[in-house]
């Protein structure tokens, strides 16, 4: 019983997390919070995987946002996109209003998707479409780079979740941690491309 | 020595050494040369078979390797594949010192080319979709250069391929419960509309190829020319793969209907939106949809046809992208735009470069006498001889990506200057472009010249490939 409250608290922590990349444009609370999704990540993925194996999704998962956090603070903080987008405030009610209007559509389909897939259980699925959702809907609304990647990243980490009940191949983890990595090294590769010339224009 | 080794891991190898070397144009010959022996390697030297040297030495390239517990292997029917991709890849790195983009293009074309093919070879192959997830990872610095500001296109191409994986391998673990219970209907048209999704969205079929005008306007064309030829060729070799592994697949009844219909999208969208176009860049790009498109008819007709139709048109689509994206690389970098204004009467300066834009576009066509004509009045026919009116969806298309091919020359010879002619442009790329449409001609008058390559393609596939 307990295992299962602390897995709707896992739910919980994944929704808190999306909605703070939807609300917030700081890039120090959206990595903060892209660590916090790993954690609950880890904890719904350990339910059908091995406590190490679920491990490597956190790890894995850190690495990501340490390694995004590292490219984004060697940044000109003048080329913060929060500072750039004056009508942030003004679309935030929006944002808000969409993430719990997701969190319904999830929380709904959950029960059909749940009949479609014996042997999952109702938190994993909850938790699996509601980072899907968010992901596409943090995809839907950005085409600045660092916020694509983490659009990305909750999507892949959404599907992770539900792969973990069906797969649990060592080399499926290691290749899906590789292209979890490698999108982190593409998101700092897109960050800093061109910075050094907005850089010295801004010098 | 194995198979995967030399195809899959020497490439590997090879590409980081290649990025050591500071000159491009030695990095271009290369990586064409390396490319070139690994395509003749394949060509010539049998897989499993032993080869005796001397009365006592022999030895024997064998088809597999184990990585993870889990098998690459490449058999010898896929030997002519290997021939074929290696083959056209070359003449990629070979024009890459031409394009002034070699330093990235060959080091990371390398890479993804060797990743596709570790991709195609994979065991289970449900694996091959992360591994296409990495090449399509490494192609965005190839599509977007450190100096440039990422733009629009390559963020769309980023979400638009990774967005496939999941659904590729979900259907993945969907379909081996459809090979323990066949008879399950729900469970088939489940497996087949994820398969279908992810497909979709690597194949970027209507409405999800609005990132190819995009990256066409903002990357380099040659770059874009190159990941339109391979990712989709790879793409489709992948499907081929699914349908010759699982009979219900391909005895699915609605599957020739909806190859025909999303081929047709491609072909009358790709068409229409090229009519309009005010951007040589942009034009290829809906071009490549267009090709995407045949594609698609050509394995409509994969019951009456098996993979002819298909596979004749993998050498045309790839040498007439080749050289229309050199040519138009050539002009961006030394007039700085693409665009209709800027083009008027370019002709006169540029006639080699231009004349392959021109070619590559009525070969793209299915023009009489070019390389594209065999491929695409075959499946035209094939199209015509199932449903009319489908075929005239087909003219339509056509119709309109002449319309742009015209509008294209109208610009380019429109002018009121009155210095006459000069050959401008590097001899080198002059060279090549003139070569390419030498070849584009001449595999237009004598198809037959492809098929040593193209006999054995089909058989990599046992159950379609007749």
């Amino acid at each position: 019983m307990s295992t299962q409250i602390i897995s709707w608290i896992a739910v919980l922590i994944l929704f808190s997390a999306t909605l703070s990349f939807l609300i917030t444009q700081d890039w120090r609370w959206n990595l903060a919070a892209l660590a916090l999704l790993y954690l609950g990540v880890f904890w719904l993925t350990q339910i059908h995987w091995t406590f190490s194996m679920s491990a490597v999704k956190l790890v894995t998962g850190w690495m990501v946002a340490t390694i995004l956090g590292i490219t984004r603070s060697a940044l000109d903080p003048e080329l913060d996109p929060a500072l750039q987008h004056l009508s942030w405030s003004q679309g935030r009610f929006f944002r808000i209003l969409t993430a719990f209007l997701a969190l319904f559509l999830a929380i709904s389909t959950t029960p059909t998707i749940t009949n479609l897939l014996p042997g999952i259980g109702a938190v994993e699925v909850a938790g699996s479409l509601i980072l899907l959702i968010m992901g596409l809907l943090l995809l839907g609304l950005t085409t600045e780079p660092l916020h694509v990647i983490i659009g990305l990243l909750t999507f892949i980490a959404g599907f992770e979740i539900l792969y973990a009940a069906v797969e649990d191949a060592t080399l499926v983890a290691a290749l899906l941690a590789i292209i979890n990595l490698g999108l982190a090294l593409v998101g700092a590769y897109l960050i800093t491309a061109n910075a050094e010339e907005n850089q010295e224009k801004n010098e | 020595m194995s198979a995967p080794l030399i195809w899959i891991g020497i490439p590997l190898l090879l590409a980081p050494l290649l990025w050591l070397i500071k000159r491009a144009d030695i990095i271009a010959l290369l990586g064409g040369i390396s490319a070139l022996f690994l395509s003749a390697l394949a060509w010539l030297i049998p897989i499993n078979t032993a080869i005796r040297i001397t009365a006592n030495i022999s030895f024997k390239i064998s088809d597999s390797i184990e990585i993870l517990g889990r098998q690459i292997i490449i058999s010898p029917e896929d030997q002519s594949l290997l021939t074929l991709l290696y083959g056209v890849a070359a003449l990629w790195f070979f024009g890459s010192s031409a394009a002034y983009i070699a330093r990235r293009f060959v080091p990371l074309g390398m890479t993804i080319l060797a990743l596709l093919i570790a991709s195609l070879a994979v065991e289970p192959f449900l694996y091959a979709a992360l591994i296409i997830q990495t090449a399509i990872l490494i192609a965005v610095p190839l599509l977007s250069p450190p100096e440039d500001k990422p733009g629009r296109g390559v963020i769309r191409f980023l979400i638009y391929q990774t967005l496939a994986m999941p659904f590729i391998l979900f259907s993945g673990w969907l379909l081996a419960g459809v090979e323990s219970s066949p008879g399950d209907i729900e469970l088939l048209t489940q497996a087949a509309v994820l398969l279908a999704l992810g497909f979709a969205f690597l194949l970027s079929i209507f409405p999800l190829f609005t990132w190819i005008p995009l990256l066409m306007e903002e990357a380099s064309p040659y770059a874009v020319g190159f990941v339109l030829w391979l990712l989709p060729t790879a793409v489709f070799l992948f499907a081929l793969g699914f349908l010759n592994r699982y009979a219900w697949l391909r005895e699915y009844p609605q599957l020739p209907n909806a190859l025909r219909t999303a081929g047709l999208l491609m072909v009358l969208t790709g068409g229409l939106w090229a009519a309009f176009q005010r951007h040589l860049g942009r034009m290829m790009g809906y071009a490549s949809i267009v090709n995407t498109g045949f594609s698609l008819l050509s394995l409509s007709l994969i019951a009456d046809h098996q993979l002819s139709a298909f596979s004749l048109l993998l050498i045309p689509q790839a040498l007439s992208l080749a050289v229309w994206s050199l040519a138009l690389s050539v002009l961006k970098m030394r007039e700085k735009s693409l665009d209709f204004k800027d083009m008027q009467g370019i002709m006169q300066h540029y006639p080699i470069i231009i004349s392959g834009i021109i070619f590559a576009h009525l070969s793209a066509i299915g023009l009489p006498l070019l390389a594209g004509f065999p491929p695409i009045i075959a499946i035209w026919n094939g199209v015509a001889k199932k449903e009319i009116i489908a075929a005239s969806w087909v003219a339509l298309g056509l119709a309109s990506l002449l319309t742009g091919a015209i509008r294209t020359l109208a610009v380019v010879v429109m002018t009121d200057d009155e210095d006459g002619w000069t050959l401008n442009g590097g001899t080198l790329q002059n060279i090549l472009i003139g070569l390419g449409i030498f070849f584009i001609l001449l595999l237009g008058i004598f198809p037959q010249f492809s098929y040593p390559v193209l006999n054995n393609l089909p058989s990599a596939f046992r159950y379609i490939g007749g």
